[in-house]
């Protein structure tokens, strides 16, 4: 990992504030152990908050760890980068006089627990029920598919094209919030059920999806999405313009990412923006500015993202659309044009404001502009998808019987959220309906 | 502002805050920085033969983070010499001239020997004496402590050899490990006791270490049961004083003892008919400087209320405590909760859907999640209230239904009358 002296925290230094066995007694004992709970209402996989916090207070942790990961198997990242504020925390009780117990900080206490435990066997594969189910994608939904599948006796599958598992977790997740050994040991959690993994292998390239369908009995889809698409401007293909991805996956993998100068430009408002703002800036990059062709309202990062990345230090430009950038062997600036949203417009739209450019020197440029969609898979399957998003039904199942998908792959603005903990619900959904699926016999 | 000034039979000191005979009183040390602290009086560990105490000696019943809601201990009277207590006691006394102490004493049944021990603690100059017929644990063995105030004859008996000898008032401190207090508080009465305090400590035993299974605490892996003490034993104490208050037999003044913790317990101890409050575990929890509030949150509550002193509060509550017979059965209450403050944690519901009558209703209105009492049915037993976490948020609530007050005596009379 490279170092700087700028004064930035280092890469690996965890946010997150591991809490003290006094804090811990404190804080678990006035949880109130609500019915019914909202707190577990507002979990995406509906962990039972107030059962495994009513563990940690009468020192049964294994029994703690065990109602979390019962629900998610993705519990230990989920115990770091879940927007805690917005679901479980959002619904506590408490929340009302601005106290909500700190369910993230004390799953991470037993999940923690568990990591430093490893003798602790909590699940056992279920009874063979001679059934193999491939999985498309080791990420957090394919992961959590492929535990649950495991519980019910099928044989599992992995296909991933990356040489490590759990996807973004492993890769695009910034290390201060998410570091590589929590991922890796959360994968390795699921491998313990008996997983046969097939890493470094391109579904669609290596091996043909068509056989996948043929050579199992059921195929869960969780690919994901692609790296971040084009901006489409000239002069993006320049040496010092990065894929935010790819930047935070060299990053934490501690692979070069040679020197982005003192100007770093992040473009997009996004939570992958701000991880790639937060990334530089802790790579030691002197100014990085993130700029935003709509306003601060319309910033899709998390509430506490955004609060997070001023407190490292982050500049932001609102309404500045990036028209080309400069350079000639590296990139020098951009050049940006001012925008505006007009009022009366339904889907607000930012539209340029002639005469307003202006160039902004960059010593390196970072793209956040969201995720491209992966459509091959689908399309080599005739599977229906709306705008490249998969098509399922409630059950996940997509149009072809046998072949369901689960995660970012069906990801959809207003519908789903690209969470990990969304991801991990909807691959034990996924498991369940794939459960479901070879018990009816439907598939033979 | 109000008169805190306290006279137990005849010994006055400055507020009714005592601290009891424990190991906040074992030296003169201590006394002195709990006077100085702002205590009215104290009862000094019990004088007697020097002992020898085991280690551990204490243990703790902690309640999720609350720690000490209980506190069992094994340790014995004093396990200094009697002339060195003495002369503490002369040194605290004509430092502290207006402030109560109390010689606290344990001796076996012997009439000379009480002779002895009562001249001596009397030479130094106490205000009067605290037999200690109530220590559970230890000293029982030994024939003295609660083997003496669990058998009326003797509390008697040995009473009077400390009241005979004595020139000053004399209180009786009785254990609760017994069926009915009020026998032995009577047979303190007949021996001649100005007042009685209550209550000892409980027999108890704190629990098991799940390690070590080892009974705590214990003495190299071994125990014996213990004295309870603590703010949950409270209500049990509230109980006993007030069953010697109400009980004509009784008719001495009472200090009331059993976890005082702040001045609304030690208000709850005088409604009910304590003369005057005694605390020790609260001070073993946080040291001599709660009595400040003690005092001061006593003072303001009384000058809030517009009364001059303690004995417009002494005993107001007392006579409020009856046999079950008597209680109107005609009285209704129910469950109302605030919507406004109602955090919906619905602990009320699954409390009164699981433990009481079923009454309370998760209804969705308009949209909006609320929890709703069927008043119909509530039987008004308070369980809903008790639970909730919000203060306030559920009221119990007068019903009128019109009927004259009634208590099962009268309907059973009444009933017997009609019946043929």
């Amino acid at each position: 990992m490279q170092s700087y002296d700028s004064g930035a925290a280092p890469l690996g230094d965890s946010i997150q504030k591991t809490l003290t066995d006094l804090e811990v007694t404190i804080e678990a004992n006035r949880c109130l152990n609500c019915y019914d709970a909202p707190c577990m209402r507002a979990c995406p996989t509906h962990i039972d908050v107030a059962s495994f916090i009513g563990k940690i207070a009468t020192g049964n942790l294994k029994g703690s760890a065990r109602v979390i990961m019962d629900a998610n198997p993705m519990g230990a990242s989920c115990a770091r980068v879940c927007p805690t504020e917005e679901l479980c925390e959002g619904a506590c009780v408490y929340k009302k006089d601005d106290s909500p117990i700190r369910i993230g900080d004390l799953q991470r206490y037993s999940i923690d627990w568990l990591m430093r435990n490893d003798d602790v066997k909590l699940f056992e594969p279920g009874t063979s029920t001679g059934k193999r189910v491939a999985i498309v994608g080791g990420g957090p939904a394919g992961l959590s598919a492929a535990r649950d599948l495991r519980r019910f006796g099928h044989a599992v599958t992995i296909f991933d094209a990356r040489d490590e598992l759990n996807g973004l977790n492993t890769f695009g997740i910034v290390p201060f919030r998410l570091s590589l050994d929590v991922a890796r040991w959360e994968a390795r959690e699921v491998l313990k059920l008996g997983v046969d993994v097939r890493a470094g292998v391109r579904v669609g390239v290596d091996v043909a999806m068509d056989a996948l369908v043929a050579e199992f009995d059921a195929v869960v889809i969780a690919c994901g999405m692609g790296g971040v698409p084009k901006l489409g401007i000239p002069g993006e293909d320049l040496p010092g313009v990065w894929d935010a991805l790819d930047f935070i996956e060299r990053a934490k993998l501690g692979r070069e990412v040679g020197d982005l100068g003192d100007r770093v430009v992040v473009i997009g408002a996004g939570n992958t923006a701000v991880d790639a703002l937060t990334c530089a800036k802790r790579l030691g990059a002197e100014r990085v500015t993130m700029f935003y062709r709509r306003g601060e309202e319309q910033m899709t990062a998390y509430e506490f993202e955004y609060e997070f990345a001023k407190q490292e230090g982050i500049e932001f430009r609102f309404y500045c659309a990036p028209l080309r950038v400069l350079g000639s062997t590296h990139v020098t600036g951009v050049e940006f044009v001012r925008t505006t949203i007009p009022p009366d417009s339904i889907k607000p739209a930012p539209v340029h404001v002639p005469g307003s450019e202006f160039l902004e020197p960059a010593t390196a440029v970072i793209s956040a502009i969201g995720q491209s969609r992966l459509t091959q898979t689908f399309d080599a399957l005739g599977i229906a998808m709306d705008d490249g998003v998969v098509r399922v039904n409630d059950e996940l199942q997509t149009s072809r019987p046998g072949v369901f998908a689960a995660g970012d792959c069906i990801f959809e603005k207003g519908m789903r959220e690209a969470m990990v903990v969304e991801a991990a619900e909807q691959g034990k959904t996924a498991a369940s309906s794939v459960d479901a699926y070879l018990r009816s016999g439907a598939h033979v | 502002m109000a008169d805190l000034r306290s006279d137990l039979a005849g010994i006055k000191s400055p507020n009714p805050f005592w601290l009891a005979s424990a190991p906040p009183t074992n030296s003169g040390y201590q006394v002195l920085r709990a006077f100085e602290a702002g205590w009215g009086g104290v009862v000094w560990k019990t004088l007697g033969d020097p002992i020898v105490n085991v280690t551990a000696r204490f243990a703790g019943l902690n309640w999720k983070q609350n720690r000490l809601i209980g506190l069992n201990n094994i340790e014995l009277i004093t396990d200094r010499p009697l002339d060195v207590n003495l002369k503490e006691i002369r040194e605290c006394k004509a430092r502290f001239p207006d402030r109560a102490i109390v010689g606290s004493l344990m001796e076996v049944p012997d009439r000379a020997k009480w002779r002895e021990l009562v001249k001596a603690v009397q030479d130094a100059g106490v205000d009067g004496f605290e037999l200690n017929f109530g220590c559970p644990h230890g000293m029982s063995e030994r024939g003295m402590g609660s083997a003496v105030g669990q058998q009326p004859d003797l509390v008697e008996r040995v009473t009077s050899y400390a009241v005979e000898a004595s020139e000053i008032p004399v209180i009786v401190k009785l254990t609760p490990n017994i069926t009915d207090v009020r026998h032995t508080a009577r047979a303190a009465r007949r021996g001649g006791a100005h007042a009685v305090s209550m209550i000892n400590t409980i027999n108890s035993l704190m629990g098991v270490d799940l390690e070590t299974w080892n009974p705590i605490p214990h003495v190299d892996g071994m125990s014996s049961h213990g004295g309870y003490c603590g703010p949950a034993v409270k209500p049990i104490a509230l109980n006993m004083v007030n069953d010697c208050a109400r009980d004509p037999e009784v008719g001495i003044p009472i200090s009331g003892i059993g976890g005082v913790s702040n001045w609304q317990d030690a208000l709850e101890f005088l409604l009910l008919g304590a003369t005057n409050v005694q605390v020790c575990t609260a001070v073993m929890h946080h040291g001599f400087a709660i009595v400040e509030d003690m005092i001061d949150g006593l003072s303001n509550y009384l000058d809030a209320r517009g009364l001059a002193s303690l004995n417009e509060v002494i005993g107001a509550s007392q006579n409020k405590i009856t046999t079950w017979e008597n209680l109107n059965l005609n009285y209704a209450i129910v469950a109302e909760i605030d919507q406004e403050t109602c955090i919906h944690c619905s602990k009320c519901y699954i409390a009164c859907e699981d433990a009481a009558h079923q009454c309370i209703e998760r209804a969705v209105v308009d949209g909006v999640a609320m929890l709703r009492v069927d008043q119909d049915h509530c039987v008004g037993c308070n369980l809903c209230m008790m639970v909730c976490p919000v203060e306030d948020c559920i009221d119990m609530v007068r019903v009128e239904n019109n009927l004259p007050p009634e208590s099962w005596k009268e309907r059973s009379a009444r009933a017997a009358l009609v019946s043929p």
